[in-house]
């Protein structure tokens, strides 16, 4: 075999090449090993503790050097912490928002609409803020230099959105349901089917960057990522849900996935408040 | 009122690349422009070797202590100064930003890296700048966050873990540690 397992290493780190038929891959984990890592975290986990990712979190062999080992500090805003940058018409066109677009032919895979509202943690809807994408084709490969996953790259598909949100907090994407892919966390590890959402709120300790997921993907549970936000409603809150009234009749299925920033501490202007 | 859990955060992972970075992100003025500085620096891991896949973005105040909120940070128009910035770091973990002094305090940087599994929020401080955070740390955890001048603008360098492990900021309403 020619191909590599896709990877999540450094740019600097050389990437071997892998027999997906060898029983194991020397120097890597086993998904057995990884998930008794995983279960033995959640064991140790009590309720309400923390709804983010844990920093620390062995299981994701990437975070043991990357993550801080001391408590964050906690600080009040000040200043521009308390604002938010401001996009508008002329950061993103429209036609950012589908991402079937903007090639010759079209993309292959199961055509999607992803939609869903951002809201501030008081339930106020985040208007006209920018939320950005990216993600693999339906094959599980992203159109990046280091990603090394032997599946084809779709001449018809970049895999990167952009969008404002509406008045009601609202964002819509068209897209193709990407696929999961292989990468070297572990031997056998695959990721989960996920998008990568960038989002802003009106304060800039809102700014959230997260991955949606899909309803039923058997890779969740085995998943060290997503399984790093150790409250199991916090990951349910993950993944989108399939909603028949979105999807399109012989065009696109359609998924609904809200995004919840944290709250805000400037008093809300009239402007936030209106509606 | 009552508050709505907040949807977790995830790491940016290793493609980010894709996406998040545009052209001009790192030059929230041209180049040349009179005044312009360049804040960099290199982003390290615990064992102080350099992260080559980290993306930093800067939101800071304009020249004038006022908070900007004009559009344009993703198509600059060379004149619009909006305080928004991205860079990512190269294959050196090196990041760079050109951009103005701003007349406060410090400048806001958020981090995101493959490897960390949410972002983190820190402040790179002007040099002589004092205020409370800076005035309750310890010495040595209070110079993680101070910009040193050279001779083309300001250095800050983000460890995110070891012994200079910079200090990171949590506005969490709830407090405490994560």
């Amino acid at each position: 075999m020619k191909g590599t397992a896709g990877s999540d290493q450094a740019p600097s780190s050389t990437v071997e090449a892998v027999d997906p038929a060898a029983p194991s891959s020397p120097g890597l984990s086993t998904q057995q090993e990884v998930s008794a890592e995983i279960e033995a975290i959640a064991g140790g986990y009590s309720a309400g503790s923390t709804r983010q990712p844990r920093l620390d979190y062995p299981p994701y062999r990437s975070s043991v050097l990357r993550h801080p080992t001391r408590d964050l500090e906690p600080t009040d805003p000040e200043g521009v912490e308390l604002w938010a940058p401001v996009f508008g018409e002329r950061d993103v066109d429209p036609s950012e928002a589908d991402l079937t677009l903007g090639h010759e032919g079209e993309p292959i895979g199961e055509r999607m609409v992803v939609t869903g509202r951002v809201l501030d943690g008081d339930g106020r809807p985040v208007r006209r803020q920018l939320v950005e994408i990216w993600q693999a084709n339906a094959a599980g490969r992203y159109r990046h230099r280091l990603d090394q996953h032997p599946a084809p790259l779709d001449p018809a598909f970049t895999g990167t959105g952009r969008c404002l949100t509406d008045d009601d907090g609202g964002y819509r994407f068209t897209t193709i349901r990407p696929g999961p892919y292989p990468w070297r966390n572990h031997a056998n590890a695959w990721r989960p089917a996920h998008i990568h959402f960038s989002v802003f709120g009106t304060e800039l300790t809102q700014r959230l960057v997260t991955q949606m997921y899909f309803p039923g993907d058997p890779l969740i549970p085995l998943d060290p990522i997503s399984q790093s936000v150790l409250e199991p409603e916090a990951l349910a809150r993950l993944v989108a849900t399939y909603d028949h009234d979105l999807t399109q009749p012989e065009w696109a299925t359609g998924y609904r996935w809200d995004i919840v920033l944290d709250g805000t501490h400037r008093t809300p202007l009239e402007s936030d408040r209106e509606g | 009122m009552s508050a709505t859990p907040a949807t977790a955060g995830q790491t940016v992972g290793p493609f980010f690349h894709l996406a998040l970075p545009y052209a001009g992100d790192r030059h929230l003025v041209p180049e040349g422009t009179p005044g312009a500085l360049t804040l960099r620096g290199t982003v390290y891991d615990g064992a102080g070797d350099p992260v080559p896949d980290a993306l930093l973005e800067l939101w800071q105040a304009d020249a004038q202590g006022d908070v900007v909120q004009r559009p344009g940070s993703l198509r600059r128009d060379g004149s619009t100064f909006t305080g928004f910035g991205r860079a990512a770091t190269g294959a050196d973990g090196h990041y760079s930003f050109t951009t103005l002094e701003p007349a406060a305090p410090f400048f806001a940087v958020t981090v995101f890296a493959r490897g960390l599994l949410d972002r983190l929020f820190t402040r790179a401080y002007l040099p002589g700048a004092t205020d409370d955070l800076l005035a309750r740390l310890d010495p040595d955890r209070r110079a993680t966050l101070r910009a040193e001048p050279d001779e083309t603008g300001l250095v800050f360098d983000v460890h995110l873990q070891g012994e200079r492990e910079t200090v990171f900021l949590t506005f969490s309403r709830q407090g405490g540690p994560r």
